[in-house]
């Protein structure tokens, strides 16, 4: 270690993520002097919120490669997906509610985010009938998996564009053709992607794609939802009603504040992500590269070259996640088992690619940002390196193994 | 999980870490007995180890490693001080409540205690069958 890097470390910008500065300049007239609401049409200041607003549409649209009309501003991704999600199950259903018959098939992936699996498991208990695909152990949703899901009565795909834990990349554009080629709509939960890399919405087949400002260094509190208008026109029941905003999808006054914040990081996104991916595979190859080399059974999860540049999952054999957490403290980064409350609960992403729960409760997610210095990843990698040496050297599980013992053929005391 | 001065100590500087011998070895000692409690899946396994003195009929040494949170690691790393120049009969009557208020253990992570009391019952049991001594306590490692 050539010189101690400012602590705490963040490595969590799956997360979330700063705000870049220059963002928080382009927001700043709206909170005083341009503080207009955009729905007043017939004075100066609610021009100048409409301007500022459709400048993001621009700028949204431009990152995605779709019409400024497609982009819907929402609350975030999580708001973004149950509309899509929602809206489009209610509008495409098959048969109503309460017919007794299955309103319509959906697919989805089992190690989806929350967002996209509890709005898709409310369906289900509303006479919508869900599969759940499980990808194998490298978590690749495959258009194969998805073609054999789909049925004559399929109505919404959802298939997330990156995992948020272990940043594995789905294949996404022959999902949309198959799609497109069965009439059947097709969402993606984009918010690990947009803005990390290269979205072309039309190229790539896609009719709903959500995401989320505060992942690509924008404000909290604002995303947005890609809602196609041509070939075909995508129709959705809105959750919100009201004042009729954004095209009657969402009411509600829109955030200008966080639109403009979110339209100028897709603006900066566009301009610097090709620069920043490679700069930060690099960086992650050398943190993975330093602690695969000098410690034993650790695997890093998922697939090793088909996932974001900037997310890497690791899992140390021997230790436990929460006194690794501790170990590491200075190294802001989220764990593979939330372990705040006396039952484990490993993460359901590891668990649904097969990681074993004593493997999944002891990962780590490590996720680097457009800040992340090489001095930060060598100081991250000493640091882990450490704290594994000193966990093992308590743990009598890593004895055993070191002295041939099988443990999956020990008889535990189970409590 | 945010912890007090006591367990963060013990889990910084663990107490008595290491073990008598490798699993074959401290199977054959007399002198030595090992309580081997809790499961890799449940993200807890404590192995708990006394030297007695044959002539004292003391612990002279107590030794721990545990897999587990930093409250599974104080909790055993605390038990060895309390074991060494202990008697069987004290040490069998050491209690996880008397763990609990020493180290302050937050509520959730009372089983960790309770682990370290399974620990020392299940390593006196060891210690007494290997020896031939009548043990009136019910197995500590219940096997489900």
């Amino acid at each position: 270690m050539s010189t101690t890097p400012r602590l705490p470390i963040y490595l969590d910008h799956a997360a979330t993520t700063p705000c870049d500065p220059r963002v928080v300049e382009a927001m700043l007239p709206y909170f005083t002097t341009k503080f207009g609401n955009p729905g007043s049409r017939n004075h100066q200041f609610g021009w100048d919120a409409e301007a500022g607003v459709e400048t993001a549409r621009a700028q949204v649209a431009s990152l995605l490669n779709c019409d400024e009309k497609e982009v819907i501003f929402t609350g975030g991704a999580t708001e973004g997906n149950n509309l899509a999600i929602r809206g489009a199950a209610l509008m495409y259903e098959k048969n109503a509610a309460g017919s007794g018959l299955s309103r319509g098939h959906i697919i989805t992936c089992n190690i989806e985010h929350k967002a996209v699996l509890d709005p898709c498991k409310r369906l289900q208990k509303e006479g919508f009938e869900v599969i759940f695909l499980e990808p194998p152990r490298d978590g690749i949703v495959t258009v194969d998996m998805v073609k054999a899901a789909m049925r004559e009565d399929t109505i919404l795909v959802t298939i997330m564009w990156a995992n948020n834990e272990i940043g594995t990349i789905n294949e996404i554009k022959k999902i949309g053709e198959l799609c497109k080629s069965r009439d059947v709509i097709f969402h993606t939960d984009a918010t690990q992607w947009v803005g990390k890399m290269p979205t072309d919405v039309y190229g790539d087949n896609i009719d709903l794609l959500s995401f989320s400002g505060h992942k690509i260094y924008g404000p909290k509190g604002v995303g947005g939802l890609f809602v196609r208008r041509k070939k075909p026109r995508v129709r959705l029941t809105p959750l919100v009603d009201g004042g009729g905003q954004e095209r009657g999808f969402r009411s509600g006054t829109l955030n200008v504040t966080g639109i403009v914040g979110l339209g100028k990081a897709c603006e900066i996104a566009q301009q610097e992500m090709a620069a920043d991916a490679v700069r930060l595979s690099r960086m992650r190859k050398r943190l993975e590269d330093t602690i695969t080399s000098r410690l034993d059974t650790c695997a890093i999860n998922g697939h090793r070259e088909q996932r974001l540049p900037h997310i890497t999952n690791i899992s140390f054999g021997f230790v436990e996640g929460e006194s690794l957490m501790m170990a590491i403290k200075e190294i802001a980064c989220s764990s593979g088992s939330a372990c705040t409350s006396a039952s484990l609960e490993p993460s359901y992403v590891l668990k649904g690619i097969g990681v074993g729960d004593d493997l999944a409760h002891s990962s780590l997610r490590l996720s680097l940002g457009r800040w992340t210095t090489e001095e930060e990843i060598d100081y991250t990698a000493e640091k882990i390196i450490a704290a594994v040496n000193k966990l093992r050297a308590l743990s009598p599980l890593y004895d055993m193994h070191k002295e041939g013992i099988d443990l999956s053929k020990v008889e535990w005391a189970h409590h | 999980m945010a912890y007090g001065p006591k367990i963060i100590d013990h889990y910084e500087n663990p107490r008595n870490v290491g073990s008598f011998g490798t699993q074959a070895e401290i199977k054959q000692r007399k002198d030595v007995g090992v309580g081997l409690v809790g499961a890799p899946e449940c993200g807890d396994v404590m192995q708990l180890q006394i030297k007695v003195d044959p002539a004292t009929g003391k612990i002279a040494d107590a030794k721990f490693k545990t897999f587990g949170c930093g409250s599974a690691i104080a909790s055993s790393s605390l038990a060895t001080e309390w074991l060494k120049g202990k008697s069987i009969d004290e040490a069998e009557a050491i209690k996880n409540t008397a763990i609990v208020e020493e180290l302050a253990l937050p509520p959730v992570k009372i089983h960790c205690s309770v682990l370290a009391e399974d620990a020392i019952h299940a390593a006196i049991e060891d210690y007494k069958k290997k020896n031939g001594i009548p043990t009136d306590a019910p197995t500590a490692t219940a096997k489900h």
